[in-house]
């Protein structure tokens, strides 16, 4: 028998029994990032296709959502840093080895970004709107006859976005359930998917929302996949991998996964969606909600399952 | 610097010669409160005063540190001081803890309702001293003033000592004695002539091989014995432990004896009987210095190792590998004596035995083994002779506990209670510095002498548990905040320490000494507190010896170093007188045997635990020391509770999971007042139960202490008194566990 | 010059002197703690074995908590001491996730504290509070690119292991086994 306790009252608030230092803030937040790269990707790619008119939720709609969403997520970040008055901080100093440096700064570009994007759709969209100043129409002007070079960087950026949110996590290999290179992929899969169902939500256009559910459809399936040889990965891996493993299966977390995220979240809306692909009369945001709050559960799940795992102990 | 004449003449001559120096009477000024302002020190110290720490018994010198706002900081060590050499322990380091605690007594309270209701008054130290005074002179004039008893472990005694003999009672009872190291003190003394007294005269840094029995260093840890046993393995020593737990010092033991608990007199006698038989005692050192060894021979002729082994579960090959290694060190080896010895009432003759393993191995009196220690003699500030008392303790144990010689704390707690046999009973308690109720065995015992009493003043810094039965409480200041009696404890070289305040007394709280005065005013006995200030008193005795208040302000420890060049007297195997009837070194015991009793030690089959029951054995844990720090902020930080262990075999049959909650319950079905949490653990053996001392506090004022763990003093109900002195032996109680919480009242 | 620790095991009797000396040389609030001690039990009774070990922030030559730091605030100091600058921390707590030994806690005034290796005392050339205290002298501080200090000679002459070395953070304390 091997017998292992720490005898001089260790209790460190948030740090013992395990860590709980991230609550409900960062999962939310690489919700709302990986949500942001979904919809602005699919936006700049259907621009580049040429197809802004086909898919006018996507394209033209949705990015107004964008800023604010972001801005969501910066007050969520924000509410979960323990030395608040500090975080300016976080924008004197840019460090290539910190993925929370890359994050702070991508979310900085990203926000005005994705503001002039979404506005320079308003001619097209709010076609009685007057833009008063001479500035404004000018400077209008000239951001829409960039549109595609806007949408290139707005597709890499979007990537960007969509992994660091899972590699933000993966980075920390102290925390052996987040030491895998399927995070990234994984998250990014997961906002992409998030992004196309939100589109499925809002579209009013029958011809859009199929062909969203082909596209969520496809990701689901690839999302499924990385799930799978996540396990896999982490099963074949060390010891402490293993550990971090078996959280999943038979651990406290088991139930909530398997259920929420992968049965509710993936199986299911994969499931009515190919049923709507098939022509039977399925109101398409059954499964385009469920695809969200398994996206969301999934990233609550996943940032405290790896809190509690670890290395020593 | 050597001298002709003998230490035992010395003994003699310095018990004789002080009683007669002339009062003196120095005129003070108020000046020399400014001598104590502390030095401000280069460097990294802002500014320090020097302490003595209070928080176990070993005494460590150090200094308290104050900060940049002048309030107390932090707690080092003395680098001068023997006793720490310059590191203080755990409980020292958190004793800031004891100074800063909010749950400390604040103001004098007198009893206003039942006893042990806990209703108390607010009262000035006037009506406090008045209401005392009045009550112990009642007493006096009642049934003499012998029957007024002070039990005191607090550095403050002294003074009330004073103050009793200056009443007329002799009566003064450490639970140190009877409680704790007692047994071992008469057995050395009835072998060699002294006592190992305190802190202990072990050569542990220079010895080759330590012997423990059941001493659980590292866990005890009194500071100088815990860094002499890390020096020593420096060195390359071996430790051989015989304990029934795996202690913390078994785990760095060459040798571990995982004894049957109750069976080590077996394991003794058979070594002792293996280095007589195997020849490998020191026949040069036997020979010149020891008396009875024929005796001793023919009594161990048949405690073979062979014999051990039925009796302690030990392998025959082990009792003669750990006597071998023993005999190998030899002279450089210590058998520990122990501390807490009083465990299964045979505690005087199995220390005798010990006594006798370290003369057959020429230990005694050599480099690596027992040093002779010196003191330095503080006199005590001129004052009228003590009124001779009519009767002491001992009157009312006839015929009983003939070799103690010192005061029983149980003794005089017994002889509270009338019975039919005695004339008359203690009446008045004066209590300092001591939770009775967690120190003395069978708590129903101590409660009933206290519903007896008609008075009981308790003099501490927290409201332990002793509080709620006092009919006058007086809140002493921790030992931060005032002076006390100069250090002069007996080590390899004379050194004094001084305990000066590091801040004025918090609240209402004041110090020992000037309660003593004060309440001498009261019962106009004044004469014997001679000086106005303690500073002047203290100022005095130390230029007695050649130092002042103000130079051991400055250095806090002051080495003296020593009068007679013989630290290791037996080293070359000189002539040497024993202070005993035959003047050597007595194996077999003629002052024993002149008393009655045996000679010889004898092994003694001692109870089991029946079916279902498991041995209680308590111990220390490092960061505490009793009860006494189970509400320090900074100690609790550490460990707040105790823990039950349990052995994963008889969790198993229980289904005890870790950290499950059960109350014990003992064979006199005496139930735990708290829960406890279990520990298992395979460091304690199937057939007993492990606990450190000193929670399970029922006291609600306690709040990091209160109901945190259980009490192992409340589940000693039986107790095996040692006849020769009276200690009071508890580890023959047994426990078994209730997994539901017991209904109340149901006891 | 880089400073590491090494912790006698051998001599280590789990008294947490450490633990409480640090807590007041550096003002850590009751209820957290910079060091702590593991005590480790291997076997059945009576065939027993027990390691104590003293632990705290490694300080870490690859430390990762340094690394995925988005602004100063955890940094090496010249003597390889990794401290946090409290008026740079903003307390996203990534530090705290990178760190295998979870060696970092959340002070209550809002930034990361841990094991300083007593840096104000070092600076004055004295040992950090715990190697000062330790009763049994088992902590023992010093340069390690100095190959006649105290620290460099134990770890060549006795057998020593380090917490987690397969984590790759380079760790500095020697535990002397």
């Amino acid at each position: 028998m091997i017998e292992e306790l720490i005898i001089s009252g260790r209790n460190n608030p948030e740090i013992d029994p395990h860590l709980h230092i991230w609550g409900w803030e960062i999962p939310l937040y690489l919700f709302i990032g990986g949500l942001v790269a979904g919809i602005l990707f699919f936006s700049a790619l259907y621009t580049i296709l040429g197809k802004e008119n086909k898919y006018i939720t996507a394209v033209k709609w949705l990015p107004i959502s964008t800023p604010i969403l972001i801005g969501i997520g910066l007050l969520a970040l924000l509410f979960d840093l323990s030395h608040v008055l500090y975080s300016w901080q976080l924008f004197t100093n840019i460090r290539w080895e910190s993925p929370m440096s890359w994050g702070a700064w991508t979310l900085l570009i990203m926000t005005p970004l994705s503001a002039i994007w979404a506005v320079s759709w308003f001619p097209d969209i709010f076609p009685k709107l007057d833009f008063k100043y001479d500035w404004l129409k000018i400077g209008l002007k000239r951001v829409i006859s960039i549109r595609i070079y806007l949408a290139w960087s707005l597709i890499v950026l979007s990537v960007v976005l969509g992994i660091y949110t899972g590699i933000l996590l993966s980075a920390f290999n102290a925390r052996p359930f987040w030491n895998t290179a399927i995070m990234g992929p994984l998250f990014l899969t997961s906002g992409l998917s998030a992004g196309a169902a939100t589109t499925i939500i809002f579209s009013k256009n029958h011809a859009e929302k199929l062909n969203f559910a082909k596209i969520d459809l496809g990701l689901i399936i690839i999302e499924l996949f990385f799930i799978i040889h996540l396990f896999m990965g982490h099963l074949a891996g060390t010891q402490v991998h293993i550990e971090a493993a078996k959280l999943f299966l038979g651990g406290p977390y088991t139930t909530s996964f398997w259920i929420f995220v992968v049965v509710l979240g993936l199986a299911i809306p994969a499931f009515l969606e190919a049923l709507e692909l098939r022509k039977y009369k399925i109101p398409s945001f059954i499964s385009a909600v469920l695809v969200i709050l398994g996206g969301l559960i999934l990233r609550f799940i996943v940032v405290d399952a790896g809190q509690a795992s670890r290395w020593l102990y | 610097m050597t001298k002709n004449f003998s230490r035992r003449e010395f003994i003699k001559i310095s018990g004789t010669g002080l009683g007669g120096l002339a009062l003196a009477n120095p005129i003070f000024n108020k000046a020399l409160g400014a001598v104590l302002v502390p030095d401000k020190l280069p460097g990294l110290y802002t500014k320090r005063i020097p302490t003595i720490c209070e928080i176990c018994f070993w005494k460590c010198a150090g200094w308290t540190h104050l900060n940049e706002d002048g309030e107390i900081w932090k707690l080092t060590g003395n680098s001068d001081d023997p006793h720490s050499n310059g590191r203080l322990c755990p409980r020292g380091t958190g004793g800031v803890g004891m100074y800063y605690d909010n749950d400390r007594l604040k103001t004098p309270l007198i009893r206003t309702g039942e006893r042990g209701k806990q209703v108390f008054r607010e009262a000035t130290w006037n009506d406090a001293f008045n209401y005392i005074a009045e009550k112990m002179q009642k007493i006096a004039a009642e049934h003499g003033p012998e029957c007024v008893a002070l039990f005191t472990h607090g550095s403050g005694g002294k003074y009330f000592t004073r103050l009793m003999k200056a009443f007329g009672s002799p009566n003064v009872a450490a639970p140190s004695f009877a409680q704790c190291r007692g047994p071992r003190e008469v057995g050395f003394f009835a072998t060699y002539g002294e006592g190992i007294e305190s802190p202990g005269r072990l050569d542990i840094r220079d010895t080759r091989c330590l012997v423990l029995i059941g001493s659980h260093l590292g866990e005890n840890m009194h500071n100088g014995q815990v860094q002499e046993m890390s020096d020593a393995i420096d060195n390359g020593a071996s430790i051989i432990t015989v304990d029934p737990r795996y202690s913390t010092v078994a785990s760095k033991s060459k040798f571990w004896l995982p004894i049957k608990p109750a069976t080590d007199m077996a394991l003794l006698l058979s070594w002792i009987h293996v280095l007589i038989n195997e020849k490998l005692y020191d026949r040069d050192y036997v020979e010149k210095y020891a008396f009875g060894f024929d005796e001793l021979k023919a009594h161990v002729a048949n405690f073979t190792p062979e014999w051990a082994y039925g009796i302690t579960t030990i392998k025959p090959h082990i009792i003669r590998a750990t006597a071998r290694e023993m005999a190998n060190a030899s002279p450089s080896v210590i058998v520990h004596p122990g501390r807490h010895v009083t465990w299964y009432g045979d505690d005087t003759q199995r220390t005798r035995a010990i006594a006798i393993l370290n003369a057959l191995l020429g230990a005694w009196g050599r480099r690596g083994g027992f040093y002779y220690p010196e003191k330095v003699s503080i006199p005590d500030v001129p004052q009228p002779t003590y009124p001779k008392p009519n009767r002491s303790w001992r009157d009312a144990f006839p015929g009983k506990y003939k070799l103690a010689n010192l005061a029983l704390a149980s003794g005089i707690c017994d002889a509270t209670i009338p019975t039919a046999q005695r004339d008359c009973s203690f009446k008045g308690w004066l209590v300092n510095g001591t939770n009775l109720i967690s120190t003395i065995p069978n708590q129903k015992n101590t409660l009933e002498a206290i519903q007896n009493l008609d008075l009981l003043v308790v003099v501490d810094t927290m409201p332990m548990e002793i509080t709620s039965y006092a009919d006058v409480i007086l809140p002493e200041c921790t030992y931060l905040e005032r002076y006390d009696t100069i250090r002069n404890s007996p080590h390899r070289e004379r050194t004094i320490a001084l305990r000066a305040p590091a801040a004025k007394p918090k609240w209402n709280t004041k110090p020992a000494w000037w309660m003593a005065k004060e309440l001498s005013k009261k019962l106009n006995l004044e004469s014997y507190f001679p000086y106005d200030t303690h500073e002047e008193e203290l100022d005095w005795q130390l230029k007695q010896i050649g130092s002042s208040l103000e130079e051991m302000g400055k250095i806090g420890v002051k080495n003296i170093g020593r009068e007679y060049d013989d630290l290791f007297p037996m080293e070359d195997l000189a002539d040497f007188e024993f202070n005993t009837n035959t003047g050597k070194i007595e194996l077999y015991s003629t002052s024993l045997e002149d008393e009655g009793y045996d000679p010889l030690p004898k092994f003694t089959k001692h109870e089991e635990p029946p079916e279902g029951y498991y041995r209680l054995i308590y111990g220390r844990a490092p960061m505490h020391t009793f009860s006494r720090t189970a509400n320090n902020p900074n100690l609790t930080d550490l460990m707040d509770e105790n823990f039950v262990w349990v052995n994963p075999k008889v969790a198993k049959e229980w289904d005890l999971r870790n950290k499950q909650e059960v109350w014990l319950e003992n064979q006199d079905g005496i139930i735990s007042s708290n829960s406890i949490k279990v520990r298992i653990t395979e460091r304690i053996r199937h057939d007993s139960v492990y606990m450190v001392h000193g929670f399970g506090h029922t006291q609600k004022q306690l709040s990091r202490a209160n109901k945190r763990g259980a009490s192992d003093s409340e589940l000693i109900s039986k107790v095996l008194i040692d006849p020769e002195m009276g200690g009071t032996g508890m580890r023959g109680n047994f426990v078994t566990f209730l997994t539901e919480e017991p209904i109340k009242g149901a006891e | 010059m880089r400073y590491a620790m090494a912790i006698d095991t051998k001599k280590c009797v789990g008294c947490s002197d450490c633990v409480v000396a640090c807590q007041i040389e550096n003002n850590v609030p009751i209820g957290y703690c910079r060091d702590w001690i593991v005590e480790v039990i291997t076997g059945t009774y009576p065939n027993l074995s027990m390691e104590l070990r003293s632990e705290r922030c490694n300080h870490c030559s690859n430390a990762p908590c340094v690394r995925c730091c988005p602004t100063t605030a955890s940094h090496i100091t010249g003597g390889g001491i990794v401290l946090v600058d409290e008026k740079n921390c903003i307390g996203c707590k990534a530090c705290i996730a990178s760190c295998p030994y979870d060696a970092r806690f959340i002070h209550p005034e809002g930034h990361i504290d841990k094991c300083t290796f007593c840096n104000h005392r070092v600076e004055k050339g004295e040992d950090p509070a715990c190697a000062a205290v330790c009763p049994t002298k088992c902590i023992y501080f010093g340069d390690i690119d100095d190959p006649n200090s105290r620290i460099s000679r134990l770890i060549k002459t006795r057998k020593w292991k380090t917490l987690i070395p397969e984590a790759g953070t380079e760790p500095n304390i020697y535990y002397l086994i």
